[in-house]
């Protein structure tokens, strides 16, 4: 039996007159690599946004663990162990890489009196110094963030949400602007993040190739609606998902 | 910021700080007054500097701290509402052991009072950002400013005259003087400590990116809440001092003169070097020698000269001293710039 | 407090004086507003100084009138100046700052402000004045109700002026570059509009339309150099109130915030008027935050 670690029911979510999720419902398997693809506009980041608490939603349930969360505010629910990344990238761009990577640490069970804790413990150093040598970063690590080129940015911020130890990881076009050259190395750590760390992920991905070899199971979105789900060979081949893309509709 | 350079600084200040009254006895207020810029500046940039909250209002802490006691100072030796109708042509005895034990109650408990009203204020402010914060909280100084001018009980507009000191003048001149330079110490310390823990990083991160720090699970609300609190405590203990040596207490111009102090506080920061240890120290110290060695031969256009002034440390000066420093110099200060040409 | 409320309520006819006098200066605030709401909406400034601008458009039809010529003549020479002077403004100062961050231009505005105030106290004094317009006073119903025929003057005045910027918006060359560099400035470049002549023009614009009110409120109201301030805030709480697109909105916020002002101040006396003011800006934020919180957003 699939243990589903998050469960949306026809959810629903409109801005300003556009439906953007029209009573979309879906599960992530616990453990394993989901992909979520659409063309353009499909309303996939907009899910994504209502899954992590960034807005409410309009009718539907979202649970995480068993646990509603569609009532929740982003940082309690990242607090839950439910992290997403952007698609635009975000890091703390004043500071450097080890900073950023300090400041990641998981905060759930932080008090008051933790605000004044000690920045860097031993142990927290080392964890630190390994994920920056997970991705790679590792000689970059005490420069200035906001100095890094752009995939270095992107796997400051994967690295990060490594460190914050998430159950799961909502990951918004990890390879969007990447140099093709680097997509395999993201690929690769993904993977092991998942396997080795045994994060679940859910990606949302417009390079075919990348999701297709990454994902064990992929939905498909259109014009805010689900469209299909099944394994990348079966969404390969199913005709809605290709009329989707190429504008039949 | 490496600590060689900090240790540089920190001897001259103390020394000069600590003789300075007897060196320069004519200038006792002035200096004082130093100090109290130099709290201004640091506690403006914990909000402003560390983490991004551009508060014009800061100086309500200071009008609060002030008022509060004022009042535990008064409340030591008569009925507070009666002193200040009276407007000192009653003259009310205390002794000295009441006019001190005032004094301390008095200090400590404006620190504490302003804090909580941060903590109690900041569900009005903090769902703001940038400038609809800066006009909310200037706001609030400025509310606070006319409303205690309607308050009887404190004296309404024409303010409270604050107990004199039972001593010499040179005696109460001397004793403030210290207390402000120990508050200004205490709170650099503090500061500094401040900043080395989780909580300097925490708030630098909700200054870079206050949502991505809300999406890593940060407390933001929390650090926010306490970062204001901090501010506002220190901001309470100088303006109970400052009441004490200016000697009355007036609502618009000695309590929350938000004009003048309110913006002195920023503009000495951001000619220093916003989000730096030093750079609010070094700004302030400049700002006010600078201030008071001109003041009198602009004869008038002083005000409008501070004004010129800030519009230009804004527009063609943003990274203050500090800044500028960093950016010629970064490795004195542990900071790594990449080698251009280097390998990946 | 009370006693005020029930003379209010036990002769009615004193809260319409209250509401048309209210209404009266509202005219004004809204106008001003509207000219913070251009400068917003089309260059994300939001210009400290608005106040200060007015209250430097009321002295300049003050002090005709000191030098004895009509102060309504200061109507059209308040825009001429104020307009050049907003240039000015905008090349030595505005066009800097404006590809900074918000704060930044606050602040200039803001020590932009202080010269200001400082200025006018300097050249003119601390004291309160009033633009005499020697205009006649109509009473009605027995004298318990007075209009005064400058007020009524300028309310017709002001909705000229606005239906004049609407109109100009709408039909000219430079409003549709206006309006086209608010909407997106980085694509009314690449439509070879200039983008800094239009920012120019906007805040020049702006602080005509807040000489004209000024030159307005001088004559029915009062002015002083250190009123600035309040000026300003009016000007944001109607705008944040309304919305920058939204002109009936700021019109109908502006004639509300002028009653609200003129109510208030009887009814808690006049030391109250300063606090109401800004008491009302913190409601307005107050009130968007809880807005904005049901959404899950900030107000920014």
């Amino acid at each position: 039996m699939t243990n589903y670690v998050i469960e949306v029911e026809g959810v629903s979510k409109s801005y300003g007159g556009v439906i953007a999720n029209k009573s979309v419902s879906m599960k992530v398997p616990d453990g394993k690599i989901t992909g979520l693809i659409g063309p353009n506009g499909s309303g996939k980041t907009t899910l994504f946004n209502s899954i992590v608490g960034y807005h409410p939603i309009d009718e539907g349930s979202i649970k995480f663990k068993g646990k509603e969360i569609s009532d929740l505010r982003v940082p309690q629910i990242a607090r839950l162990g439910l992290l997403r990344t952007f698609q635009q990238t975000r890091i703390y761009g004043n500071m450097n890489c080890i900073d950023n990577m300090l400041i990641s640490v998981p905060h759930r069970k932080m008090g008051f009196a933790d605000m004044f804790g000690e920045r860097e413990g031993k142990e927290t150093m080392e964890e630190v110094e390994r994920l920056l040598d997970f991705v790679g970063l590792y000689e970059k690590r005490k420069l200035r963030s906001g100095d890094l080129s752009f995939g270095q940015q992107k796997l400051l911020e994967f690295a990060m949400a490594l460190m914050n130890k998430p159950e799961v990881l909502l990951l918004d076009e990890p390879t969007a602007g990447i140099n093709p050259t680097l997509i395999n190395g993201l690929i690769d750590r993904l993977r092991r993040a998942n396997e080795e760390f045994g994060i679940t992920l859910f990606v949302i991905e417009h390079n075919m190739r990348v999701i297709m070899n990454m994902a064990e199971s992929i939905y498909c979105l259109a014009h805010g609606e689900m469209l299909a789900h099944g394994s990348p060979d079966e969404i390969q081949n199913d005709q809605r998902v290709i009329d989707a893309y190429l504008g039949a509709h | 910021m490496n600590s060689n350079f900090s240790m540089k600084l920190h001897l001259p200040i103390l020394v000069f700080g600590l003789a300075a009254p007897f060196i320069f006895p004519g200038l006792q207020y002035q200096i004082a007054t130093l100090w109290v810029m130099v709290l201004f500046a640091l506690t403006w940039d914990v909000m402003g500097g560390q983490m991004g909250y551009n508060s014009l209002g800061n100086i309500f802490f200071f009008g609060v701290g002030m008022y509060a006691s004022a009042v535990i100072q008064i409340a030591q030796f008569a009925d507070v509402g009666a002193f200040t109708a009276a407007r000192g042509a009653v003259v009310i005895e205390y002794t000295d052991a009441q006019y001190y034990q005032g004094l301390v109650l008095g200090i400590l408990a404006s620190g504490f009072v302003a804090a909580a009203t941060a903590f109690a204020l900041g569900w009005t402010v903090f769902g703001l950002r940038g400038p609809y914060f800066a006009i909310g909280t200037l706001g609030m100084a400025l509310a606070a400013g006319e409303l205690m001018g309607t308050w009887e009980w404190v004296g309404g507009g024409g303010g409270i005259g604050m107990p004199v000191f039972p001593g010499s003048a040179e005696a109460k001149g001397l004793t403030f003087y210290f207390l402000t330079f120990a508050a200004a110490i205490v709170t650099f310390v503090v500061l500094q400590w401040i900043y080395k823990t989780r909580f300097g990083l925490a708030i630098n991160a909700i200054r870079d990116d206050e949502e991505k720090a809300e999406a890593m699970g940060i407390h933001t609300l929390r650090y926010k809440s306490v970062a204001w609190a901090i501010s506002a405590f220190f901001l309470g203990i100088s303006g109970a001092l400052f009441g004490n040596i200016v000697g009355f207490v007036e609502p618009l111009e000695v309590a929350f003169p938000t004009v003048t102090f309110g913006i002195f506080m920023v503009a000495m920061t951001l000619l220093g070097g916003k989000g730096t240890l030093w750079g609010p120290v070094l700004g302030a110290i400049l700002f006010h020698v600078i201030k008071e060695a001109t003041w009198t031969y602009f004869l008038g256009w002083q005000w409008v000269a501070l004004g010129v002034l800030i519009i230009i440390n804004v527009v063609f000066f943003q990274q203050g001293i500090m800044g500028w420093l960093m950016e010629k110099y970064p490795e004195k200060f542990g900071i790594i710039v990449e080698d251009k040409g280097a390998a990946k | 407090m009370w006693d005020n409320i029930m003379v209010l309520v036990a002769a009615p006819v004193f809260s319409v004086q209250l509401l048309l006098d209210g209404l009266f200066i509202g005219a004004t605030f809204a106008l001003a507003a509207y000219g913070l709401a251009l400068v917003w909406g089309v260059m994300n400034v939001k210009n400290l100084a608005q106040g200060d601008f007015v209250i430097a458009g009321g002295y300049i039809s003050w002090w005709l009138g000191t030098q004895g010529i009509h102060p309504l003549w200061g109507l059209p020479a308040a825009i001429i100046i104020m307009f050049a002077f907003g240039w000015l403004v905008y090349v030595t100062i505005i066009r800097r700052v404006i590809d900074k961050d918000l704060f930044t231009s606050l602040l200039a505005t803001f020590g932009l402000a202080i010269v200001m105030a400082q200025g006018l106290n300097l050249m003119f004094g601390p004291e309160v004045q009033t633009a005499e317009s020697d205009f006649a006073i109509r009473s009605m119903w027995d004298n318990s109700l007075t209009i005064a025929d400058i007020k009524v003057l300028a309310f017709v005045l002001c909705g000229i002026l606005a239906v004049i910027v609407v109109l100009f918006m709408k039909r000219s060359r430079m409003g549709q570059a206006i309006r086209a560099t608010a909407q997106d400035p980085r694509a009314a470049r690449v439509m070879g509009i200039d983008t800094d002549k239009v920012y120019a023009f906007t805040y020049s614009l702006n602080a005509a339309i807040c000489g004209a009110a000024g030159a307005m409120i001088s004559m029915i109201w009062v002015i002083q150099p250190f009123y600035g301030i309040s000026h300003s805030i009016r000007s944001f709480v109607i705008v944040t109130a309304a919305g920058f697109g939204n002109l009936p909105g700021v019109i109908m916020a502006g004639l509300g915030l002028g009653v609200v002002e003129n109510l208030g101040g009887f009814v808690f006396g006049a030391e109250f008027q300063q606090a109401i003011v800004v008491g009302l800006l913190l409601a307005v934020l107050v009130w968007r935050q809880v807005q904005q919180r049901k959404l899950r957003q900030v107000v920014s």
